[in-house]
């Protein structure tokens, strides 16, 4: 198919809909709006269901209940709206029922504001909603990452019986660029075994998060942490820049990710050997590429909307071995490139925060960055 | 080869239209591109802007801070703008809209009287296009053609008709912009 100019919310929406998206459930919130929007005219118009729900609430409960049929689901929101969908994500969870579900970042916390934010990595990677359970999050940084990411977003779901989110922010739902859609993929009828589809000759199944016996609970759990361990083998994918002569990384995912390519490549025409790691899957999270990466470069700068979430990510597959510095933007700020290429230039005439959390030293740093 | 354009205005006077001409533009002759609106609370009456990144290879950051190439179609926005252009850069200035000259003297500044030549045309609407021709002097990463092919090819069906007059608004802007002396 020829590229066309896509803006990312609407790219996402048709993405969706060419995988085999079913059925719909969402409620307005900018800066995804346009997701639902398309989507309403787009879903009827094809004889799929397309729901705008009371609430958030709502949403995800009615996305947990088609989800148990086996039909491809999703619902999108923006970061108020997801915190509000998080006891239904855990119970979609504790049921097994693959489902979707993309969160459009914003400035927060509380109502915030409508910029570009990053600060739901640690609810979607590492929280959320309540009890054990393990969630794909996928990230991506262009419209066309996003278009891709879509596709492969039911697969996973549905292959792992699990939630798969797609967190990204508004920049990139609000952006155009040239990309592909895939080929429409027919509806198919994937007749789980799982599936509440209409017990008509064979026995009724039944779906639930409940299991009043706790050693019932742990055997749930401890399934779910098997198959965990599955996506953690068989899922983790990201993209490497300029890592082959790298003397240092940056870590970024996402818009922080991609503004920091062209702070690298700027670093580059300075002669400073600087490379990106940019993890596209934030769980399962890329810990075997940063934990061979600190066995050869001498530190890591993990950039990120948000005040250091990922960052302890990276920590943790580093090991202390060699030094990790923060640099962030939050609250609806975007970086420019040239703060980014401030702090490669920073770390490459030696200036490595040895003495405390870098977290602390990057908000030291901050008071002079906030007044130019 | 990477270049960065700012496009600012009042919201209805085109911005963000212009800002996509050019990301079609782009596109269609092989580019690769970023178009991004800003969709803050000031769309809603009040100054809007678009940045397009035209290059050809993966964009890193979609916004920047210092663009080499501006357009400015208002008062606001030549304020905001002619202090943030990147040394050398080159500032298309809406005319009709501002009532001072430039202060900088390290960046090419033009003036174009935008309204009045989307007037003479007959659509005062066209004024987008009128600087999106200026523009393109100092961008021969795209020509006259390509952004009329571009136009051509998306601009909907029912719109088709004003395809004459929108050529006529770029050409007579890049005209205008190539007779002022750098």
């Amino acid at each position: 198919m020829p590229k066309e100019l896509w803006k990312g919310n609407e790219a996402i929406a048709e993405a969706a809909v060419r995988a085999g998206l079913q059925a719909y459930f969402g409620y307005p919130i900018t800066p995804q709006t346009e997701i639902l929007e398309y989507l309403s005219r787009r879903m009827p118009e094809l004889g799929r269901a397309f729901v705008q729900a009371e609430s958030e609430l709502g949403a995800i409960n009615m996305v947990y209940g088609a989800a148990c049929t086996g039909a491809r689901v999703m619902s999108t929101s923006s970061s108020p709206g997801v915190s509000l969908m998080m006891e239904g994500l855990s119970y979609i969870a504790g049921t097994e029922v693959p489902a979707v579900l993309v969160n459009v970042m914003r400035g927060g916390p509380g109502l915030g504001n409508i910029a570009p934010a990053q600060s739901d990595y640690n609810q979607a990677v590492h929280g959320g909603g309540h009890g054990d359970y393990p969630r794909i999050v996928l990230a991506p940084s262009s419209v066309q990452e996003a278009i891709d990411l879509m596709g492969l977003s039911f697969d996973l779901a549905e292959k792992y019986r699990m939630i798969c989110m797609v967190i990204l922010d508004g920049s990139i739902g609000q952006m155009m660029e040239p990309a592909e859609m895939p080929e429409m993929k027919p509806i198919v009828d994937r007749n789980f075994d799982w599936a509440t589809n209409g017990a008509i000759n064979r026995e009724r199944r039944i779906l639930s998060s409940i299991y009043i016996d706790p050693p019932a609970e742990e055997v749930a759990n401890l399934r779910l942490g098997k198959r965990w361990r599955e996506v953690q083998a068989n899922e983790v994918r990201y993209k490497e820049y300029y890592l082959d002569d790298a003397e240092f990384v940056i870590v970024g995912f996402g818009t922080a990710g991609r503004v920091a390519l062209s702070a690298v490549r700027a670093a580059r025409t300075e002669g400073i050997k600087v490379g990106l790691l940019r993890p596209i899957t934030v769980s399962p999270y890329p810990y075997q590429v940063i934990d061979q990466l600190a066995g050869r470069v001498s530190g890591f700068l993990v950039t990120e909307m948000n005040m250091g979430q990922m960052f302890d990510d990276v920590r943790l597959a580093v090991r202390g071995r060699v030094p990790v510095e923060f640099y962030g933007r939050t609250g609806g700020v975007v970086p420019f490139p040239d703060e980014i290429l401030a702090e490669i230039r920073r770390i490459a005439a030696g200036q490595w925060t040895t003495d405390r959390d870098p977290r602390d030293a990057w908000q030291a740093r901050m008071v002079s960055v906030l007044e130019r | 080869m990477q270049k960065e354009i700012i496009i600012a205005g009042f919201g209805g006077q085109g911005v963000l239209f212009a800002g996509q001409v050019l990301a079609y533009a782009a596109m269609d002759t092989g580019k690769i591109v970023t178009w991004i609106p800003s969709y803050g609370p000031e769309m809603r009456g009040g100054t809007a802007n678009c940045t397009v990144v035209i290059a050809d290879e993966e964009i890193g950051s979609p916004l920047v801070k210092h663009p080499p190439l501006a357009i400015a179609l208002n008062l606001p926005s030549l304020d905001k703008y002619e202090g943030l252009l990147a040394p050398g850069g080159t500032l298309i200035v809406n005319q009709s809209m501002v009532d001072r000259g430039a202060k900088r003297t390290d960046i090419h500044v033009i003036f174009v009287p935008c309204n009045e030549i989307a007037e003479e045309i007959g659509d005062k609407k066209l004024l987008n296009m009128v600087a999106v021709g200026a523009l393109l002097t100092a961008l021969p990463e795209l020509t006259l053609k390509d952004v009329e092919k571009a136009l051509e090819a998306h601009l909907p069906e029912r719109h088709k008709h004003l395809l004459p007059k929108n050529y006529e608004a770029l050409k007579r802007g890049y005209e205008t912009a190539q007779k002022i002396p750098a």
